[in-house]
């Protein structure tokens, strides 16, 4: 049976990051269900913050700036000594990712530059131009080959295994034989990212289907804030592809049909810069207004930037423009609506990374240590996933050396994977049933008609009901490709009961939530309730069904005040 | 519209040699080639393999042949190639896995011979490297990479001789070598002064005419090639004095 030390899943920037940090002296492998660098962390454009104060305007910004910024941008949500502990690492972390590599853009003088970003009180997120993730996710690629990182590409974990409170392994489906098969760990992380691909419009990656996250639920451990979950203002019309916020960090205005920056009506002081749950409900209001263009879409216009500047600061978006929309954007507006992009939520985890179950990590996009609360910040994510990927593979390798290897969990392991290789055979044997591309079109429909931007009681009722006739129907699907290599049907099937799970545990933690914080909108509910829902949203897996209970927020350093841009 | 889609399928533990097999594609909306193949895939025939994942062109996933053309499937409009009939191949110089799917080994293998990773001075610098930015420019083209391999199937110096490294490898070397904050050695970094290294392009350019990124991997080719003879003629005159 293969062994290790750590196990890894994911290959981004969180598990990269955990990776390059786990005690070299451990057995260390990373899995990831694509070459790691096909991780959705590629996609990040626009920047990752570090209170450096290297811009002239940022000059008097510092990391407690930051957490505060984190924590009103939360909506006070965050757990404030870690929304501190993240941005106090900040510094050190661009630093050392400089000295790995990444090219970062510069100032006059040579030192890091930085740009404007929402939410943020100075400019503070550094970039290269607009390919940050790209860069830095083969910066650290490129280091962990220095350090020969043990890979396992095209595997997907099928199953998190737990017995009597402790993280014995997983069972893998090895996408390029074709066999499934389980892997012994005394610590498993998980940075398996975000589960964008539930919603119809997303900008996600097509692999971004969750299903660490739906793993780690089904095995018991409780998932946190599920119900925040962020849509970008920004993303291409139609393609959803993600049109940074550094658009307008340089300076881009968001326009009507009426040629009106209609920013002034709903963030009239940081305008196009307030935070992304702010701009993304402005945007769709304008759209359902009727002020929209072809009810579809509004404008990002960046044409006043001029030529030199959106070439040099934003080359990756014009390509992008060019490729797949076929306009220049610096002659013609940009036409964009909002889109999922990322998830608040996650896996409940500590400010270590560690989970209630001994030896189960988890960093990144798929967790919730919980920093980002109702509402993360743009350019905190990529930095999230490094300082806490670190934290984990530190974490993990301090629990491995305190720890002894659990004796019987070989056979347990194994029984795990048989029993996985019989549900497999079973949507084999079947010569008909339902497909299951069929079923994910379906979800998405739900998930973005009733738990969207906009919410009410009525909607997520449905979407409950709907999610749950769904999860029936997903008895009935079969695998109409009998052959096991390289079958993205398996793996869709195999990812689609997450997702059903994480559609379920999003809708209920949203209809219970009478509140509006963030990015959780409630039409019926639309104040922020501090004395009701000043906490988190803990989902339970429990005897086949959800359980909700609540957990409360650290607000030790800011007392909650309204939030104003 | 209406296309035909012959797409070229092979398993290799199964058939005896690859086939092309046709699909009837209709579509009202401007697809991507990928976004046309997921439909064919999800409809017609769910065997067939091939590989995805950001489809904006930033993964490097997706690298195929596309009516005799290298490129990536996901920027690649169906509509632009101006045909009814579209033949899908996998990329060339690389062992088939299944249909669409290619063993990247090699590709990884000759990248992994360059220590492709910066080699700083040893401490970490308190507030980083200070660098003027027209200095980091130099680089810029070099760091859009992708890493896709289109660049890598496309060379012919690759299809005859296996040990070559390749364009991505050599010009992501040549990223590494121009950045200001390297350190490595000329005695490290001229070991591809050989017929498997810089030396060995044949000049025609054609991964700078497939690269989706241009990312002109020919330009890093012959830079190395300048810098390994200025290098050369300087250790001579070093040796003479």
């Amino acid at each position: 049976m293969i062994n290790h030390d750590i196990l890894i899943v994911g290959g981004g920037l969180a598990g990269l990051s955990a990776a390059l940090n786990c005690d070299p002296e451990l057995d260390v492998a990373v899995i990831s269900k694509v070459h790691p660098l096909r991780s959705h962390s590629v996609a990040a454009q626009g920047g990752i913050n570090a209170a450096l104060g290297n811009n002239p305007e940022g000059k008097d910004d510092s990391w407690e700036r930051h957490a505060f910024d984190t924590i009103k941008g939360s909506d006070y949500l965050a757990d404030q000594r870690v929304a501190e502990l993240m941005c106090q690492k900040a510094i050190s972390t661009i630093y050392e990712l400089e000295y790995f590599g990444v090219p970062f853009s510069r100032f006059p003088g040579g030192v890091i530059a930085q740009r404007p970003f929402g939410g943020a009180g100075f400019p503070r997120t550094c970039y290269a131009a607009d390919r940050t993730g790209l860069v830095t996710l083969h910066t650290l690629f490129e280091q962990s080959v220095r350090k020969q990182v043990k890979f396992h590409e095209e595997w997907l974990v099928t199953k998190l295994v737990i017995r009597e409170g402790r993280c014995l392994g997983v069972v893998v489906y090895d996408v390029t034989t074709g066999q499934i098969m389980p892997v012994r760990a005394r610590a498993v992380i998980f940075a398996t990212g975000g589960y964008g691909r539930v919603y119809m419009r997303t900008t996600n990656a097509y692999i971004n289907h969750g299903s660490g996250i739906g793993m780690a639920y089904r095995a018991g451990v409780a998932l946190k804030d599920m119900e925040f979950v962020q849509f970008h203002p920004t993303s291409l019309y139609d393609k959803n592809i993600l049109i940074t916020e550094g658009a307008r960090g340089e300076g881009g205005f968001l326009i009507n049909n009426k040629g009106r920056r209609f920013m002034e009506d709903y963030a009239p002081s940081a305008m196009e810069l307030a935070p992304r749950d702010i701009v993304a409900r402005a945007t769709q209001t304008e759209i359902d207004k009727g002020n929209g263009f072809e009810n579809e879409y509004v404008q990002l216009d960046l044409r006043h930037l001029g030529a030199a500047k959106i070439k040099k600061r934003l080359p990756g978006i014009r390509e992008i423009c060019i490729d797949f929309a076929g306009i220049d954007p610096i002659e013609i507006p940009i036409p964009i609506q909002p889109a999922q992009h990322y998830s608040m939520g996650g896996i409940d985890v500590n400010e270590k990374c560690a989970s209630i179950i001994a030896g189960f990590f988890a960093a990144g996009e798929c967790a919730c240590v919980s920093i980002h609360g109702a509402n993360r910040l743009g350019g905190n994510s990529l930095l999230d996933t490094v300082v806490f990927g670190k934290i984990a593979g530190e974490a993990a390798s301090d629990y491995v050396r305190g720890s002894e290897g659990a004796d019987r969990s070989e056979k347990i392991l194994l029984d795990e994977a048989l029993e996985v290789k019989k549900r497999i055979d079973d949507w084999k044997k079947k010569d008909t049933g339902l497909k299951v591309h069929l079923l994910l079109n379906r979800l998405k429909a739900v998930m973005s008609e009733k738990v969207g931007i906009f919410r009410n009681k009525k909607d997520l009722e449905g979407a409950l009901e709907k999610i749950r006739e769904l999860k029936e129907d997903y008895a009935r699907v079969h695998l109409s490709g009998k052959c096991l290599r390289f079958s993205q049907e398996l793996v869709n099937i195999l990812e689609f009961e997450s997702m059903l799970d994480l559609a379920e545990v999003i809708a209920l933690g949203a209809l219970n939530r009478e509140e509006t914080r963030g990015s959780h909108y409630r039409l019926d509910f639309k104040e922020r309730d501090d004395k009701e829902w000043l906490k988190h949203t803990l989902v339970t897996w429990r005897e086949g069904k959800p359980q909700i209970s609540y957990q409360d927020v650290d607000v030790s350093k800011y007392k909650p005040k309204a939030r104003k841009y | 519209m209406e296309y035909i889609f012959e797409i070229l399928r092979f398993d290799p533990l199964k058939d005896k040699s690859p086939y092309f097999q046709e699909f009837l594609y209709q579509t009202e909306e401007a697809k991507s080639v990928l976004e046309a193949l997921m439909d064919i895939r999800n409809e017609q025939d769910c065997t067939l393999s091939f590989r995805y994942s950001c489809r904006e062109a930033i993964c490097g996933s997706c690298g195929m042949v596309i009516n005799g053309s290298i490129g990536l499937a996901c920027r690649t409009m169906v509509e632009s190639l101006g045909s009814e009939r579209i033949i899908i191949e996998p990329l060339p110089n690389l062992e088939i896995q299944k249909d669409l799917v290619v063993d990247m080994e090699p590709f990884w293998e000759a990248l992994r011979k360059i220590e492709p990773f910066l080699h700083p001075q040893e401490e970490i610098l308190e507030k980083g490297h200070r660098i003027e930015e027209r200095e980091m420019e130099k680089i810029f083209q070099y760091i859009n990479c992708i890493m896709c391999g289109c660049c890598y199937s496309a060379c012919p110096v690759v299809s005859r001789d296996e040990k070559y490294l390749g364009p991505a490898t050599l010009a992501k070397l040549y990223r590494l070598v121009k950045d200001p904050r390297d350190r490595r050695s000329f005695l490290d970094w001229s070991r591809i002064d050989t017929e498997g290294g810089a030396w060995g392009c044949d000049t025609i350019f054609k991964c700078n005419e497939v690269c989706p990124k241009s990312v002109r991997p020919a330009d890093g080719i012959e830079a190395l090639r300048r810098k390994l003879v200025v290098e050369r003629i300087k250790q001579i005159f070093r040796f003479k004095r």
